[in-house]
């Protein structure tokens, strides 16, 4: 009677999920009384109806069922008595024994910022809806962040007994902690690159601190989900975006030109090398062979030089002077040329 | 029949006197004795089922477990004139049950002591530090810093964490230290507090987005100038290897084109000198070699009949001719 109103009193869950049995034990005492008054004769199949009534809401009450993922707590009086493992269990009827349902290998989790519809436990969706995403990083930047965190219950007496409510405890943890992790680092290390450090420095700081307040909880994971700047601050880190992607394409455009030219120039120099090579070789063997020929005639020269002399000049001219159309053959007793001259033949000749 | 009522009415408040006179006490509370509201002997702090003196002794249970305190946001400004709102929670226990029902009697009342001592102690820790006090914990921690946006971020000093005397701990540490003395009388333990929430207020944020804009927008403009330096970089390098490679053919050509002639040169000299008769040759062939060039179709070429082609024009013997 007492515990009952005080834990009404102080708001609690009062860790007795499972005790239907004292305020029906109390509804069917004030029955049989009125009974008793309604029928002072007091015919005895009538008595007999309502104990059997009475037993029948007693064995109701006697027994209970621990779901596979869970653990049961029984309380004799309120006192701590044992730890119940998953299956049909019996307890002592009337409200004597309590036994409390902890799901204790169920993965649990709570959503910070965002909302998975459909949650069952009203500690994981936000209460305070996007306010609990706000944070100021460590340069004095604001940005939004969502994240996650997966816990298990391991230890359902602390869970149930130490503190009143482990549940909203582990939110403040949580959002504390990421604070703390948010407030020390930069916002390009909270947007881009610090993500997975951020994880696992929250998860352990939020490892310690549930061990420090032996709530009966042990965190899984920390998993970030989206962390942007604030809406108005969102363009301008598009356009930082934008500008990178355009610092990239500017560098590419250059070096597309300098590829353009720089391999074919290479390509040239080869070539212009190689054709003077060529021509090294042409001198050469030119030369070596023009030297090849003359030695060779030196030879037969030397033999004969007066008549090679003559044959070699009478050769040329005979080769040469046919070519040439106008021919003049003086002699140094004929002092005057001009008559044997040609006039119309010459005129016709010039340009 | 009379008898059976009197018996039942005996039942009947026998069972009434034995419900009334015992009571139970859970894992997560402990009792405060009281006959007619005072409290009497010592608070009942272990479970299971108890017995009191029926009608005139009350229970009143008190909270055994860890209890939680969530403040509310309050504004407030910081050293540096900042108005931020703050959210704290705490957590604490009972101590000393009697202190405590006799000074606070129920929650309510203790969490808005706590509401009053935790909140002045906020805002005195509060002026005395800059926010960034409040908002950074590890001291020397040297952030991460994007390869891409390393060296823009070094000569403008961004990415970088604005650097703290104490940091949040020890600001946490001083609203604890002070409030946890003021809470003593009631019989509370206050366990820690800590930051929930830190943010600014909705007058600064407007300023704090305008800043973070700015701050953005240099950074893209640092792309931008630096893509376009790079890339007037990369178009200066290729003028120059250009150049470089261009002369470095013409160079190459010209000095394996010269080392050719000399060759050929040596080549020719060698041959054409090696002795007199040799000079002699040479000068001869060559000349007779050009002739076949130099004299063209449109030439006139006046020849005497002393030449040595047309010498016999002038007779058999000119030689004998010319002697005589």
């Amino acid at each position: 009677m007492s515990s009952q109103t005080g834990n009404g009193k102080w708001g609690s869950p009062s860790g007795r999920g499972v005790n239907p049995g004292s305020e029906l034990e109390q509804l069917i005492e004030q029955g049989q009384e009125r009974l008793k008054q309604v029928m002072p004769d007091g015919s005895s199949s009538k008595v007999i109806v309502i104990v059997v009534v009475a037993l029948l809401i007693g064995a109701w009450t006697a027994y209970y069922t621990v779901p596979s993922d869970s653990v049961a707590v029984v309380q004799r009086f309120g006192k701590y008595v044992k730890e119940v493992q998953p299956g049909l269990h019996f307890k002592l009827p009337l409200g004597i024994d309590t036994a409390t349902i902890v799901p204790v290998k169920r993965q649990l989790k709570q959503e910070f910022g965002f909302t998975t519809p459909g949650a069952s436990d009203p500690y994981q969706s936000p209460v305070a809806g996007k306010r609990e995403t706000e944070m100021v990083t460590g340069d004095l930047n604001a940005a939004l962040v969502e994240w996650v965190v997966q816990y298990r219950i391991s230890d359902p007496v602390k869970f149930l007994f130490e503190v009143r409510e482990p549940g909203a405890t582990l939110r403040y943890v949580s959002e504390s902690v990421m604070r703390e992790v948010v407030g020390d680092r930069t916002v390009d290390e909270v947007i881009t690159i610090g993500r997975q450090e951020i994880e696992s420095e929250a998860l352990t700081k939020m490892q310690a601190l549930s061990t420090k307040y032996a709530m009966g909880i042990s965190i899984d994971q920390v998993q970030l989900k989206n962390i942007n700047p604030p809406e108005p601050v969102q363009e301008s880190f598009n356009e930082v975006n934008q500008a990178q992607q355009e610092k990239e394409k500017l560098i590419n455009e250059a070096r597309r030109d300098y590829n353009k030219v720089i391999p074919l120039a290479e390509g040239e120099k080869d070539q212009r090398i190689r054709e003077a090579d060529g021509y090294r070789l042409k001198r050469i063997n030119e030369a070596e062979g023009d030297v090849a020929r003359f030695s060779a005639l030196l030879v037969e020269y030397t033999k004969a030089p007066e008549v090679t002399r003559r044959r070699i000049y009478v050769e040329t001219l005979q080769a040469v002077l046919p070519g040439i159309r106008s021919k003049i053959i003086v002699d140094d007793q004929t002092n005057n040329i001009l008559p044997l001259m040609n006039l119309n033949a010459a005129n016709g000749e010039q340009p | 029949m009379n008898k059976l009522i009197t018996l039942m009415v005996m039942l009947g408040v026998a069972a009434f006197v034995l419900i009334s006179s015992i009571y139970t006490v859970s894992e997560v509370e402990q009792m405060i004795i009281t006959q007619f509201g005072k409290p009497v002997g010592e608070p009942v702090t272990t479970a299971g089922l108890k017995i009191k003196i029926p009608f005139i002794q009350q229970v009143n249970p008190i909270e055994k477990r860890v209890l939680e305190w969530d403040g509310n946001p309050s504004d407030m400004p910081t050293k540096d004139k900042l108005y931020i709102s703050v959210d704290l929670f705490a957590r604490w226990r009972i101590t000393d049950p009697l202190q405590y029902f006799l000074r606070l009697r129920d929650e309510r009342s203790a969490q808005s002591r706590l509401d009053d001592i935790l909140g002045s102690e906020t805002r005195n820790a509060v002026a005395k530090h800059e926010l960034i006090e409040i908002i950074r914990t590890t001291r020397d921690r040297e952030p991460l810093r994007d390869t891409l946006l390393t060296d823009a971020e070094r000569d403008l000093n961004m990415g970088s964490l604005v650097p703290i005397q104490k940091g949040r701990k020890l600001v946490e540490q001083e609203i604890f230290a002070a409030a946890a003395e003021k809470v003593e009388v009631f019989g509370i333990e206050l366990l820690d507090i800590r930051f929930k929430r830190i943010n600014y207020n909705e007058s600064v944020r407007p300023k704090i987005y305008d800043r973070m804009i700015s701050e953005r927008r240099q950074i893209a403009e640092r792309f931008l100038s630096e893509g376009n330096g790079e890339a007037a970089r990369i178009r200066g390098n290729r003028v120059r290897d250009l150049n470089k490679i261009q002369s470095e053919a013409y160079r190459q050509v010209e000095e394996i084109r010269g080392l050719a002639d000399a060759k050929a040169t040596e080549i020719y000299a060698r041959a054409y000198n090696q002795n007199a008769e040799a000079v002699a040759f040479y000068e001869f062939t060559r000349t007779m070699e050009s002739y076949k060039f130099i004299i063209a179709e449109n030439t006139t070429l006046v020849l005497s009949t002393d030449s040595e082609l047309f010498k016999f024009l002038k007779g058999m013997n000119p030689d004998i001719g010319e002697n005589q």
